[in-house]
């Protein structure tokens, strides 16, 4: 673990600064002012073509690339992972074109990329997230035609939107929409959070930190900016709710964290464990320094 | 004063709920529709019949505010009593229409449902859209509407694609008639059912006509289906209106070469 912490890479001198030319990561940081100044619309881009195939996070990094500094701290999530393939790949990719410094613990990090989660640990003023995004277009699975979808959004047509947590109900009895839950950004747009599970939603609601959405595939980006209201659809009777959990995470305890079923032997024995495995990390040091204070 | 006398005056006095004035819409040369004008009253049926390619479709197209004329007015009299003129007025304000005081029967089903979703959501989407949030309350509104349209309750839950063409078309209606419309548009609505089916359907829709007190605009080329929906008819050939009147009276003394035509052309079992 300690080669990936905090290393401060030296970077190939074959690259420009975090990979994209520079009139690449000027195009994409008017896009992203764009989508700052209008949060939840989603603004087209010209999309590089990055050295990995889209859906690994391809949006993602060149909206990183394109707001890195040479003293930004890097740090990647993949579903809550520093350690998984997604993460330990785009930290090392940025490592080693840029040379910027890369960190496991989200408090230390000013640009933070994820996929599919927002870390536990409240975030702050001075730290980006970016997001990985597959689908931009919350309206897309009513509504294939990208011209209809887009005069949707311009004239606030929305209410398909309720159209699909309704059949979830008929179906299910709740709304069994778990992950990509749709939001209404700044009482305006209708959004797609990413593929976070919807427990992270209240996350983004006034959260002090920019939050910036790239979709690589799609070639879209949008913006929640810092303090926007953020909020997640529903039925005055079946009012939006996140996931709770009987159990407590198997490692550090947390009765308040996202968790992970884990099967750990071939009897079918279940461990449940936080996925922000940072978070976890953090909450067992600080419970052995305790005990070791003792 | 005679007591017609007095019925017409009452008649003068209420106002058009739509009125079209020489509206044309052409792709070529008598190709679509030109110079149509009329009026329609709260809680009158006009009929639009001719033959395929005569430009009712395009009409149809036209009022429903669907696409935009090469020249003409409409003005609409809202449920607030303001008067709109439809193509001046916007885009968002017309799709708003389509959406509640209208509704839009389509001659294929499939056009006019979405076929991913079930049938409770299919009518809850207009009440949704207007900003119904109460799951209950949509519930209780796609079972009732069910219930009038006679399908049963109980498949309030199924995907329309389940459905037969009848029910299909009869869940279309439903999906229009939640947001309780004063004027709805009609493209074929018998168009490929079998006649038992046809007629069913037609009891139905005269029933909720006369019931909710709709003013339809009906577009068809079956000439029975307008004899019994249809207070007033207009015929249509080569993109221009070429009689209009009562249905009875053009159905029973056309007057114009092509109406008469139309007419001694019907098949009689």
């Amino acid at each position: 673990m300690t080669s990936l912490h905090n290393a401060q890479q030296q970077a190939d001198s074959g690259y420009n600064f975090a990979y994209l030319d520079e009139q690449s990561k000027r195009m994409i940081r008017r896009g992203l002012l764009k989508a700052v100044a209008i949060p939840g619309y989603q603004v087209p881009f010209a999309g590089r073509e990055m050295p990995l195939p889209y859906g690994w996070g391809t949006g993602g990094m060149q909206l990183t690339a394109a707001i890195l500094g040479r003293d930004d701290v890097l740090k990647v999530i993949d579903q809550g992972a520093d350690d998984t393939t997604n993460a330990v790949s785009i930290r090392r990719f940025f490592g080693r074109t840029a040379g910027v410094a890369t960190t496991l613990r989200t408090p230390e990090a000013t640009v933070i990329q994820t996929r599919h989660r927002i870390p536990e640990t409240p975030l702050s003023a001075d730290q980006i997230m970016v997001y990985q995004v597959p689908i931009p277009e919350p309206l897309r699975f009513i509504e294939p035609s990208e011209s209809e979808t887009r005069t949707m959004h311009a004239l606030g047509d929305y209410g398909v939107m309720h159209v699909k947590l309704y059949e979830d109900i008929a179906t299910f009895g709740h709304i069994a929409t778990s992950y990509a839950y749709p939001v209404t950004v700044d009482d305006n747009y209708v959004m797609d959070p990413s593929p976070i599970p919807k427990f992270d939603n209240p996350k983004l609601h006034m959260s002090p930190a920019l939050m910036l959405f790239g979709a690589g595939r799609e070639k879209r980006l949008y913006a929640v900016p810092p303090y926007t209201r953020v909020e997640s659809l529903d039925f005055e009777d079946h009012p939006f709710e996140v996931q709770s959990w009987e159990h407590n995470c198997a490692i550090c305890g947390s009765a308040d964290s996202y968790l992970d079923e884990l099967i750990v032997d071939d009897a079918g024995s279940k461990q449940f464990v936080c996925s922000d495995t940072d978070y976890c990390l953090q909450r067992r040091d600080q419970q052995l320094s305790g005990e070791g204070a003792q | 004063m005679t007591a017609a006398v007095r019925v017409n005056r009452e008649l003068a006095a209420l106002e058009p709920l739509f009125s079209v004035n020489n509206v044309s819409k052409l792709y070529g040369p008598d190709k679509g529709c030109q110079q149509v004008s009329f009026d329609l009253y709260p809680g009158e049926v006009l009929g639009i019949v001719g033959e395929s390619g005569s430009g009712k479709s395009t009409l149809l197209s036209l009022l429903a505010g669907r696409c935009l004329p090469d020249e003409g007015q409409i003005s609409y009299l809202r449920e607030d009593g303001q008067l709109l003129d439809l193509y001046a007025s916007s885009e968002a304000q017309r799709r708003t229409l389509l959406r509640t005081e209208w509704g839009f029967v389509e001659q294929n089903p499939r056009d006019g449902l979405r076929m991913g979703v079930s049938a409770g959501a299919n009518i809850g989407e207009r009440l949704m859209a207007q900003g119904v949030r109460n799951y209950g309350e949509l519930r209780g509104a796609g079972i009732s509407w069910l219930k009038q349209v006679e399908i049963d309750p109980q498949r309030i839950d199924d995907l329309p694609r389940t459905f037969s063409g009848g029910m299909q078309q009869r869940l279309q209606i439903a999906r229009n008639l939640v947001s309780s419309p004063r004027l709805i548009f009609m493209d074929e609505p018998t168009g490929g059912l079998d006649v038992s089916v046809q007629a069913r359907l037609l009891d139905l829709l005269r029933g909720l006509v006369r019931e909710l007190g709709l003013a339809v605009v009906i577009v068809t080329h079956d000439l029975a289906v307008a004899r019994l929906l249809a207070d007033r008819l207009l015929v249509m050939r080569n993109s221009r209106v070429v009689e209009s009147g009562l249905t009875d009276q053009i159905l029973d003394d056309p007057q114009h070469p092509y109406t008469q035509l139309l007419v001694s052309s019907v098949l009689q079992p």
